[in-house]
């Protein structure tokens, strides 16, 4: 022990061991107000705690786990959450990426488009919730309006109240809200991109679309990662817009394991197996990056010359 | 909800100084007169608070429903006029963030409410939780034989009394008078099936497309909408004395096959599926509905020329089927590790009193039958007077356990599922009551 540490405090000599010792206290509140909370949930998630019946706290193990992993409640809400996120951060991303070549493209009034590309993004979530929710209304909607009028749709339908529709709205108002971010990252990372290099590709007998795919796209690879990975968090985690607009129905047809987890916790007041939910929840979306990674890096490789 | 908690525990502390201050520079402050309680039988409890200074009682309501916020402070204003010695701190938060901020506080260990409002559905849970204080021999007499029997069953778990009764509603079935007479009808329909009769009879005239609109989103509100349908078919109990549940049988499973049935003949608009009561109201009060049920609060509006476009055409009646709605009031609980007890009972006590609530009687119909018989109260409304009367008198309730929200939550999803036509209604609630062993140990 006092080996490792005279090792230690050998490798960390004079200004290192000054800037450890400075960092040290921020890092020890970041601990503590993110990896205490998490670890106190993992315990949590061991007992069968029901807040409106204090003092009876057993120990029950794995068993909130085992019984979430085999509850088909649990599955259909993971389904849900999985057609929405690969569905919400998909389009956006490909809707983003669109967005963002145009906007660095020499446009009049580039300005405007930057300026404007903001605002659905600044909108607060419950603001877009209810937004949505009006236009998808099923008798005064602006959606029947407009598809109705131009003879696209015969009546009016029940776009949230149709268990086959109403993950589809929740979807396009996330991507509605949401591309904008996707669209201002790839513009940044765009921005980065030598434009030597797109005209030696150009010189050397290259059309747009082979400049954007062999130049342009693996150069800002990294950000579209980034991208992938903030939707993907930001739709597994989607709840106030899910709330707000249909409240996990028709039927449970929207109920995405973030709002089963709330209601879970928050409303049953099952604080054990909402920890455990929570658990699940972080286990998902590391999963889902590292599949991004890994993809990411094999199609890297590929790319090497 | 995290906002209103900092305010509320600032105005909290704030008091506490001023109050401290106010004892220290003050030195022993004589007692006021004794608090003057309606009648109230004194418990065995004594309260905690020092003999001399103002005790302050802490209270949650809740805002935008029932009574405003403006309402409930004259109402705690003029009783703190008539009670020198109680200070009452008033909190206002939606109903949507009410159970949750009860739930928290008493049981996340701060605790700092005295008193709290309840929705009928909370009783049991909160009882069986230690949140709410039995408060039966709190009780007078006169509230016991002066109040409708069914909102006194409201505040009951197990024949003791958690809750003293206060703000009162049930549903009615609203109608639009122009679209009946067009049709050919001179009254509301007393039974569903005349409903449907008369429904269908609107529907093939051309007079409307989709004469009933209902309360069927995802959400408590379609329990409560189902109840009051269920009533109509003789449901009087969700459960059995054995606490076994018979909602699979009987009135409530006809029912919701009435209601699939309106669905599937084209009398409920689909896009019901997705309405709360604002949309109901809001369908009622364009004129594109027929019929709806939902509560009490639309009948005011409805007279709104800002809010109505048919004013003086919608009608109000009790429930088809014999005025059994379903009871969706409000009591005061007290909760069990209240620092000053008594003064929160008296403080109760007064604002369910027959005079404070026939004072404020354009936001909520008082709960006092004999309020019912003075026409002066009754000639601002007297359609909604009269349909209140034989509402209140037959009014029923959701089931009343102490798992009542896991229930509801599978109640609700159940009940999406017969209406969406995915299961048959037996089949749906025959699911709920499969569950109904792990939903009671939740």
């Amino acid at each position: 022990m006092s080996h490792a540490l005279v090792s230690l405090r050998s490798r960390l000599q004079g200004e290192r061991w000054v800037a450890v010792a400075m960092i040290a206290p921020a890092t020890l509140v970041i601990l503590a107000i993110t990896v205490v909370p998490l670890l106190r949930a993992m315990w949590m998630s061991l007992f069968h705690i029901v807040l409106i019946r204090p003092g009876v706290e057993p120990f029950v193990g794995l068993g909130n786990y085992i019984a979430e992993l085999t509850s088909p409640i649990f599955w259909g809400a993971m389904g849900r959450t999985f057609v929405l996120t690969v569905s919400s951060a998909g389009v956006s991303l490909a809707l983003g990426l669109g967005l963002g070549v145009l906007m660095n493209q020499p446009l009049r009034g580039r300005w405007l488009l930057r300026s404007v590309i903001i605002l659905p993004w600044a909108l607060p979530g419950v603001v877009n919730a209810f937004m949505w929710q009006w236009i998808d209304h099923a008798q005064y909607g602006a959606l029947n309006a407009l598809l109705t009028q131009v003879h696209l749709l015969d009546t009016y339908q029940n776009w949230l109240g149709d268990p086959g529709t109403a993950l589809w709205m929740i979807v396009i108002a996330d991507i509605w809200k949401n591309t904008p971010l996707v669209a201002l990252l790839v513009l940044a990372a765009l921005q980065t991109v030598p434009k030597e290099l797109a005209d030696a590709a150009e010189v050397d007998g290259a059309d747009a679309l082979q400049v954007f795919r062999r130049v342009t796209l693996p150069l800002i690879m990294p950000m579209l990662l980034v991208a992938l990975v903030l939707r993907t968090i930001d739709s597994i985690k989607l709840f106030n817009t899910i709330y707000v607009m249909t409240g996990g129905g028709p039927a449970n047809a929207t109920q995405t394991i973030s709002l089963y987890a709330y209601k879970t916790a928050f409303q049953v007041f099952d604080f054990g197996k909402g920890a455990t939910l929570g658990w699940l929840i972080a286990f998902v979306t590391v999963g889902f990056v590292i599949v991004y990674l890994l993809l990411i890096r094999g199609s890297a490789r590929e790319n090497r010359p | 909800m995290f906002g209103t908690v900092r305010v509320g525990r600032f105005a909290t502390v704030a008091l506490g100084i001023l109050f401290v201050l106010g004892a220290c520079s003050t030195g022993a402050s004589p007692s006021g007169a004794p608090p003057t309680p309606t009648g109230a039988q004194p418990t065995a409890a004594v309260s905690q608070s020092p003999a001399a200074g103002p005790v302050t009682i802490t209270a949650l309501f809740m805002t935008q429903a029932g009574y405003t916020d403006d309402e409930v402070k004259a109402m705690t204003d003029a009783f703190t006029a008539a009670n020198p010695s109680i200070k009452v701190d008033l909190q206002f938060v939606s109903y949507e963030a009410l159970h949750e901020k009860i739930v928290t506080d008493q049981l996340g260990g701060s605790g700092q409410y005295d008193i709290v409002l309840q929705d009928a559905i909370w009783g049991p849970e909160f009882a069986v939780a230690g949140i709410s204080a039995d408060v039966t021999d709190s009780i007078p007499a006169d509230m016991l034989s002066g109040v409708f029997g069914g909102v006194l069953v409201g505040t009951q778990y197990q024949g003791r009394y958690y809750g003293i009764p206060w703000l009162n509603d049930t549903q009615y079935l609203y109608y639009n008078k122009t679209m009946l007479q067009k049709a050919g009808f001179s009254a509301p329909p007393s039974t569903w099936d005349e409903m449907e009769q008369q429904a269908l009879a609107m529907k093939q005239k051309g007079i409307i497309d989709y004469p009933f609109v209902g309360q069927y989103k995802q959400g408590e509100a379609l329990v409560a909408n189902w109840t009051s349908t269920a009533g109509g078919f003789g449901m009087t109990d969700f459960v059995d004395a054995q606490g076994n549940p018979t909602f699979n049988t009987g009135g409530s499973l006809q029912a919701l096959e009435y209601m699939k049935k309106l669905l599937d003949e084209g009398v409920t608009n689909p896009a019901s599926t997705n309405y709360v009561s604002n949309d109901v109201k809001g369908a009622l009060l364009s004129g594109q509905a027929a019929f709806g049920i939902v509560w009490a609060y639309v009948y005011a509006d409805s007279l709104d020329p800002a809010k109505s476009k048919v004013v003086g055409e919608i009608g109000i009646a009790p429930m088809a089927g014999g005025g059994h709605a379903c009871n969706g009031g409000m009591s005061l609980a007290i909760t069990k590790n209240a620092k000053h007890r008594q003064e929160a009972i008296d403080y109760a006590l007064y604002l369910a009193s027959q005079p404070v609530e026939e004072k404020y009687v354009t936001a909520a119909l008082p709960m006092w039958k004999s309020s019912f018989e003075k026409p002066e109260l009754s000639a601002s409304a007297p359609e909604l007077w009269a349909a209140a009367e034989v509402a209140y008198q037959g009014m029923i309730n959701r089931p009343m356990v102490p798992f009542y929200t896991p229930l509801s939550n599978a109640l609700q999803v159940a009940l999406q599922e017969a209406l969406l036509g995915q299961k048959t209604p037996k089949a749906a609630l025959d699911g709920v009551v499969a569950q109904w062993g792990s939903l009671q140990s939740q």
